[in-house]
């Protein structure tokens, strides 16, 4: 079926601008992906699932130029004894990375692998993200598979004793990068992935992970303060028996943020936790678009978004839980807040259910409001300054997303994030 | 101490006066207490000299000190010493009890140009105020008032009066819904901060509080006015035969 004339030029026009690796193991899979994007298109306006944001500096050919910021905080992060991998604006660092050898994990370049077949990798590397366009397409995460030169392969075979941390450093203000992580946990093993900040002016990463049978895998990220980048993010999970799978996302400030989840649970007794805390300023975009697919027994999935929105702000949020025939006792929460600063901001939210299995507990629920005025004043009324409450009951708004992190550390170290932004209010 | 002049205030959305000329003067070191019909704007009273929005004063002043409170913002009240135990607790998911504690703490020291209390000093006298009111150490981690029962919440009100030793104690029915043994609790806490330096004005609408916190006057209000002035035998006489008599005496 041809697409639409928008569509098709858009593509073809995005498609132009790209290279595509044809040699290497990896080779066949880019090729799938790129006749998908050829075939469902680059998203558009007019497509439902991009009804609340729109696409088109996503899909353009050229990236828009974003400002690099200026700035003495330090890094998220850096205060962690952590296995660091840097890419430069979409580029492996060596230099400034670390050994990349730790007990318990094998860990790869993406761009080194092509020569070697490394058979566990091939067998997740566009297939998660393939899987991930049914029911609903999802053709940037199939222009990453593509495109994207860049990447690590993580295979967590034990217990690594710190987390894996990619660092993304923006240099350039003209930069368009696209990253492809691959990450398996076998059977047992148990790894933390920490992510943070602005990969490039505009950036597509994708992310699929394997988690197999008890297998867990906490995973964290930090969006970076640079305001004018654009992004659009991938995670792809799939997810076997007994496995738990927990990842928290932080975003500050970005004129556009993009990040899909799509979970989908194989096997029995597993636990997905996903979570995000955003704080938005005037001229800011953040879209969080989950969907969670049950095909297994007893297993409990949780999405627990939360945004704080100011000056003009918008906030998305689309989440879907999926409940199969046969996938009884699923126990699905799904809760997507905002807290609006003023009357300019905005939040839109989609939050759907459907299922086919019986005895199943799932509930949703999505609100938009103001602060508390009581417990404003309770707070005034006992000497707290206004400025001050305010922030006491934002961060407070906040904590039920932050508290979805296992990691006390982290968590606080999330949580000094919120305070700075707070602090910075203009 | 605490100074109130011909205070009328009404509604800031709707027409509706609700106090219509209240008078009263609290002195340093004595209990006063407001008793009165549901309705007669006791409430009000205690959030107009508390600085809750929503309500304007048409005519009259509150002063505290000597300093005028109604042009005041709540905080800078509070630093004043100005402290209302609310007649409903708020709760503030999210908000754990102690942060809140140390932050109200540590902002009235700072507008008063105190230095700070450290974490240690702090958490040392919190421990020894929360056990005198029998707070277990669980409800200090748990969020502001989320999930406590009645009784621990009007504990928590005065919990966080003992810790910032306000100069002028305002209760708002902090006897209602508590049983005999959490009533006690309650009016021993506020017994302990009697003072020569700190006023108190307690409403209620039983005597049985004011057999543990000994009145030195007491009011009646009524309509929006104080209709009646005494000892703590006026308390005695609404408690034997309500306020039908009291109202029909000024009628
Ligand atoms: N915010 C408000 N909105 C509407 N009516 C109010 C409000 N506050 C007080 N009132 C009214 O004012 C009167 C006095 O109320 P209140 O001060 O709570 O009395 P009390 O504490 O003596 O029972 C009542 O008629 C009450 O309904
Ligand atoms: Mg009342």
């Amino acid at each position: 079926m041809a697409l639409p004339e928008l569509k098709q030029t858009t593509t073809e026009a995005r498609l132009a601008s790209l290279s595509m690796n044809e040699s290497g193991c990896l080779a066949a899979a880019r090729r799938a992906a790129l006749s998908r994007v050829q075939t469902m298109g680059l998203p558009d306006r007019r497509d439902e699932y991009w009804k609340y944001t729109r696409p088109d500096t996503l899909t353009s050919a050229e990236a828009p130029k974003a400002a690099v910021l200026d700035s003495d905080e330090a890094p998220m992060f850096d205060q962690f004894d952590r296995l660091k991998i840097v890419f430069v604006d979409g580029v492996f660092d060596a230099a400034a990375s670390d050994d990349l050898t730790l007990e318990g994990v094998s860990i790869e370049r993406l761009a080194d692998i092509e020569g070697k077949d490394i058979h566990w990798a091939k067998e997740i590397f566009g297939v998660l993200e393939a899987r991930g366009q049914s029911p609903v397409e999802r053709p940037l995460a199939a222009l990453n598979t593509a495109f994207a030169a860049d990447g690590v392969v993580i295979h967590v075979t034990g217990k690594p004793s710190k987390p894996i941390n990619l660092v993304y450093r923006h240099e350039s203000d003209s930069s368009d990068a696209m990253l492809h992580h691959v990450i398996k946990v076998e059977s047992g093993a148990e790894a933390t992935v920490l992510e943070n900040g602005p990969a490039a002016s505009r950036f597509n990463t994708a992310m699929e992970i394997d988690v197999a049978d008890t297998g867990t895998l906490h995973l964290v990220r930090a969006q970076g303060r640079d305001h004018e980048r654009r992004a659009a993010t991938h995670m792809f999970a799939r997810l076997g028996r007994e496995s738990v799978f927990k990842s928290f996302t932080l975003t500050v400030n970005g004129v556009l943020t993009r990040n899909e989840a799509i979970v989908e649970f194989l096997g029995d007794d597993a636990v997905a936790h996903i979570a995000g805390a955003c704080v938005g300023d005037g001229d800011f975009h953040h879209d969080d678009t989950v969907f969670i697919t049950h095909d297994a027994v007893n297993c409990e999935s949780r999405q627990v978004f939360k945004k704080v929105l100011r000056n003009g702000a918008i906030g998305v949020f689309q989440g879907k839980i999926l409940v199969k025939a046969g996938a009884q006792k699923t126990d699905g929460y799904q809760i997507s807040q905002s807290l609006l600063l003023d009357d300019d901001s905005q939040f839109l939210a989609k939050p759907e259910l459907e299922i086919y299995a019986d005895d199943v507990a799932c509930s949703h629920g999505s609100t938009s409001g103001a602060i508390d005025e009581e417990g404003l004043f309770y707070l005034r009324s006992r000497g707290v300054p206004e400025a001050e409450a305010t922030d006491l009951m934002t961060l407070a708004f906040l904590a039920e997303a932050v508290e979805e992190i296992d990691s006390p550390d982290i968590a606080v170290s999330i949580n000094d994030r919120l305070y700075g932004w707070l602090a910075r209010r203009s | 101490m605490l100074e109130i002049k011909n205070l009328h205030v009404k509604l800031e959305e709707e027409d509706k006066q609700i106090l219509k000329g209240v008078n009263l003067t609290v002195e340093a070191g004595k209990v006063h207490a407001i008793m009165g019909p549901n309705g007669s704007g006791k409430s009000t009273l205690s959030y107009v000299l508390s600085g809750k929005d929503g309500y304007e004063v048409t005519e009259g002043s509150a002063s505290l000190l000597g300093e005028e409170l109604l042009e005041l913002e709540p905080e800078e009240r509070a630093a004043l010493g100005v402290f209302l135990a609310f007649q409903y607790p708020v709760e503030i998911p999210g908000v754990g009890n102690m942060t809140f504690l140390r932050t109200a703490v540590n902002a009235q020291r700072k507008a008063r140009g105190e230095e700070e209390l450290s974490a240690s000093d702090f958490l040392k006298h919190v421990r020894e105020k929360a056990k005198e009111l029998k707070i277990d150490a669980e409800m200090l981690k748990r969020p502001v008032n989320v999930g406590f029962s009645g009784g621990e919440k009007k504990r928590n009100e005065i919990l966080q009066m003992a810790m910032l030793e306000p100069k002028m104690c305002i209760l708002d029915e902090t006897d209602s819904g508590l049983d005999v043994d959490a009533m006690k609790l309650v009016a021993d806490g506020v017994n302990a901060l009697r003072d020569e330096g700190r006023g108190f004005l307690v409403i209620t609408h039983y005597q049985r509080l004011l057999d543990h916190i000994k009145p030195d006057v007491v009011h009646i209000m009524a309509d929006g006015r104080i209709i009646k002035t005494g000892g703590p035998e006026l308390a005695l006489e609404v408690e034997n035969n309500g306020y039908a008599d009291i109202l029909a005496e000024v009628a």
